[in-house]
């Protein structure tokens, strides 16, 4: 569809010289930009919730660039490859979460299956009380050609709670508008009480997450894409936590 | 930060400037007229009244607050002695009511002068009260509220022209108001998918026609218009007509989308064109045309190579408004290092101007500025890597008449006349 030489041009003009000069390196790197790029919109989408409601519009930018990333990737086949390498495990695992974090802006429509991808709902339904990035991280390292991404939005439990916490995040909008003295009871007796943990715990990762792994992406080869994994690992091991609540609940 | 200015907008005949704050503070500036013992002080805005608007709030069900910050100030057209502007945060709108005092009764024979009451023994005939000028005295009061109508943000809110109904903007619904009434409104257009995983588009801005009562406009955040006439159905889902330009080919990139999402969207005088913002452009369309704009005039082009860059450090987002001039054949609008940007559609001259204490003392001339991207870099230029991101102007309003223009840059407001009426250099 699109030729990897124009593509290249969408991210800042150094990295024009650097990949022409590194002929034999061109393919990668470009794949590397793109997977910095949807690091950096999954960590913008976990921080929509802070104190002031979220801004929308931004919200739903970011979760279509990451759609667009995701499809480009699955068309290219990287999305195969890269469930076998650790930069790609990291993200998906992140991508998990953001999906349970960020429901209202997330744009991924379940339906769409991907041909020749098949889902391996029966191997989570038995892990209710796991951890679930966890599992995910074994299903993947065993599972490697298959399609991760479409795999996480069917698993079952998880996915319950994700429509449980939606469905409150509905009808608490939906009640809003026709807002009277005597539903404000009802209101709050359909509030999934993990909502509010959710917020404490954002709260307080939102001030440990960095934006400074993104640098990276201006000067791709440069080494400071590898410290970008270690910290989103940190950001992975708070999100577990988040993500525990939330299927315990 | 409450300072920073949120909003301006004249009123419709330029004597009243109101801006709006982050604090949910109103000014309102008025134009002193213009005297011939002072040539000078020609038509020189000053502060007319000052109000709190709207106060924060906190929604305890989704344990969030609401900003006071005012979205937008819209004026109504003047009917009577008395001023109205429409002002908004995120999720309520209130109707204001400013009225001068510049007299008071004086002479009551029950009360003294400081409205105490008069030992009536000491009361030996009547007097009619009389009235007596005083010092001026502008009264601001809240007349209407026009609450819980909106579940999303509040982006805009347009007066009809029928004087009568406005209409309020949030990411997904249009609600049509009566301005007399407040415990309902009609909803027009609701883009709220049934399942909101499935959200792709939001409603940035829109406005009503300037003489069409039934016709107005919104623009989504993937850069398409949609005129709707209200006539059609209640529910105006399905638009009249749908103004979207096809991507450029050669252009396209994973930012595509965020840089053609329409930030504003204003209605030429004449009803005949609208104007619309996305991050790097501004855009003529003619309401006749739907497949592309008839002219389109780059902001800041140099900054597409560095969209990444934008889009890490979330400037990427930012909204930028527009405005026409008086005789439409001007268009405004704003961008980094506190430039704006004026594009003459006439004669196609475009000018770069700065606003700024440094560069603006009163009744100087406002010198262009250059943005060099490499290549000759000439005495005064600014290098793209040495501009100011966070020196962002946003909100920019034109007199209805009059070259005279309303530039806010963060917490400053500047007031910019044109004496001759000039082209552009």
């Amino acid at each position: 569809m699109f030729v990897r030489g124009l593509k290249r041009k969408c991210f800042d003009g150094e990295e024009d010289i650097e990949g022409t000069l590194a002929g034999i390196k061109a393919i990668p790197s470009y794949n590397l930009q793109r997977q910095s790029l949807l690091d950096m919109s999954l960590v913008k989408l976990q921080l929509c919730h802070m104190l002031v409601e979220p801004n929308l519009c931004r919200s739903v930018l970011i979760a279509n660039t990451v759609r667009q990333i995701q499809e480009e990737m699955t068309q290219d086949g990287t999305w195969q490859m890269i469930n076998t390498q650790s930069t790609g495990q990291a993200s998906l695992d992140r991508l998990v979460s953001t999906d349970i974090l960020c429901r209202s802006s997330r744009e991924q429509a379940e339906g769409k299956h991907v041909p020749g991808y098949s889902t391996f709902n029966k191997d989570f339904e038995g892990d209710q009380t796991q951890d679930s990035s966890e599992t995910m991280s074994t299903a993947s390292s065993v599972q490697a050609p298959r399609n991760l991404q479409s795999n996480v939005w069917e698993m079952e439990n998880p996915q319950e709670n994700k429509g449980n916490f939606q469905k409150s995040l509905d009808q608490i909008f939906e009640t809003l508008e026709n807002k009277s003295p005597n539903s404000v009871e009802d209101l709050f007796s359909e509030v999934d009480n993990s909502y509010y943990d959710l917020d404490t715990m954002l709260t307080g990762m939102m001030s440990n997450t960095k934006m400074g792994h993104c640098e990276g992406l201006e000067t791709f080869s440069s080494p400071s894409t590898t410290t970008s994994n270690s910290n989103c690992k940190s950001d992975l091991n708070e999100l577990d936590h988040i993500v525990e609540i939330l299927v315990e609940s | 930060t409450a300072d920073i200015i949120s909003t301006v907008e004249f009123n419709h005949t330029g004597e009243l400037l109101a801006t709006g704050d982050k604090g949910g503070r109103v000014v309102i500036f008025q134009r002193e007229p213009e005297s011939k013992n002072e040539p000078y002080n020609q038509g020189e805005y000053n502060v007319y009244s000052t109000f709190q608007s709207h106060e924060p709030e906190f929604d305890y069900l989704k344990s969030l607050e609401i900003e006071e910050k005012i979205n937008k100030i819209k004026w109504l057209p003047q009917q009577n002695a008395a001023h109205s502007l429409l002002s908004t945060n995120d999720k309520t709108i209130k109707l204001w009511k400013i009225t001068e005092r510049d007299k008071r009764p004086e002479g009551y024979n029950l009360k003294d002068e400081e409205g105490k009451l008069k030992d009536l023994s000491t009361v030996t005939s009547l007097q009619v009260p009389v009235l007596k000028p005083m010092d001026l005295m502008v009264e601001v009061t809240p007349r209407r509220i026009f609450a819980n109508g909106h579940t999303y943000h509040v982006n805009s809110i347009s007066v009809n022209s029928d004087c009568e109904t406005y209409m309020s903007a949030d990411d997904l619904r249009i609600n049509l108001w009566h301005l007399a009434i407040t415990d309902r409104s009609f909803n027009i257009v609701d883009i709220k998918p049934a399942n909101m995983e499935d959200l792709t588009e939001v409603i940035t801005a829109s406005e009503f026609h300037p003489h069409h009562c039934n016709l107005f406009v919104y623009s989504s955040s993937k850069g398409s218009l949609r005129l709707c006439d209200m006539r059609a159905s209640a529910l105006c889902d399905k638009h009249s007509k749908l103004y979207e330009e096809p991507e450029d080919p050669s252009n396209r990139s994973f930012f595509s989308e965020i840089i053609s999402s329409v930030s504003d969207v204003k209605f030429s005088h004449s009803g005949r064109y609208m104007l619309t913002r996305d991050y790097l452009t501004v855009k003529v369309w003619d309401l006749n045309m739907e497949t592309k704009p008839v002219e389109t005039y780059q902001v800041h082009d140099y900054l597409r190579s560095k969209l990444c860059s934008l889009y890490e450090n979330d400037c990427i987002f930012d909204k930028f408004e527009c405005a026409w001039n008086g005789s439409d054949s001007v268009i405004m609008t704003g961008a980094y290092n506190n430039f704006f940007r004026m594009f003459d559609r006439n004669t196609k001259r475009d000018v770069t101007l700065e606003a700024s204490r440094e560069s603006s003392k009163p009744r100087a001339i406002l010198k262009p500025r250059r943005v060099c991207v490499g290549g000759k870099r000439r005495k005064d230029d600014i290098s793209v890597d040495s501009l100011d991101f966070t020196k962002k102007i946003l909100h920019t309003a034109w007199h209805p008449t009059e070259n005279i223009i309303a530039i806010a840059a963060t917490n400053n407001l500047y007031i910019f006349q044109d004496k001759v009426n000039s082209e552009m250099h």
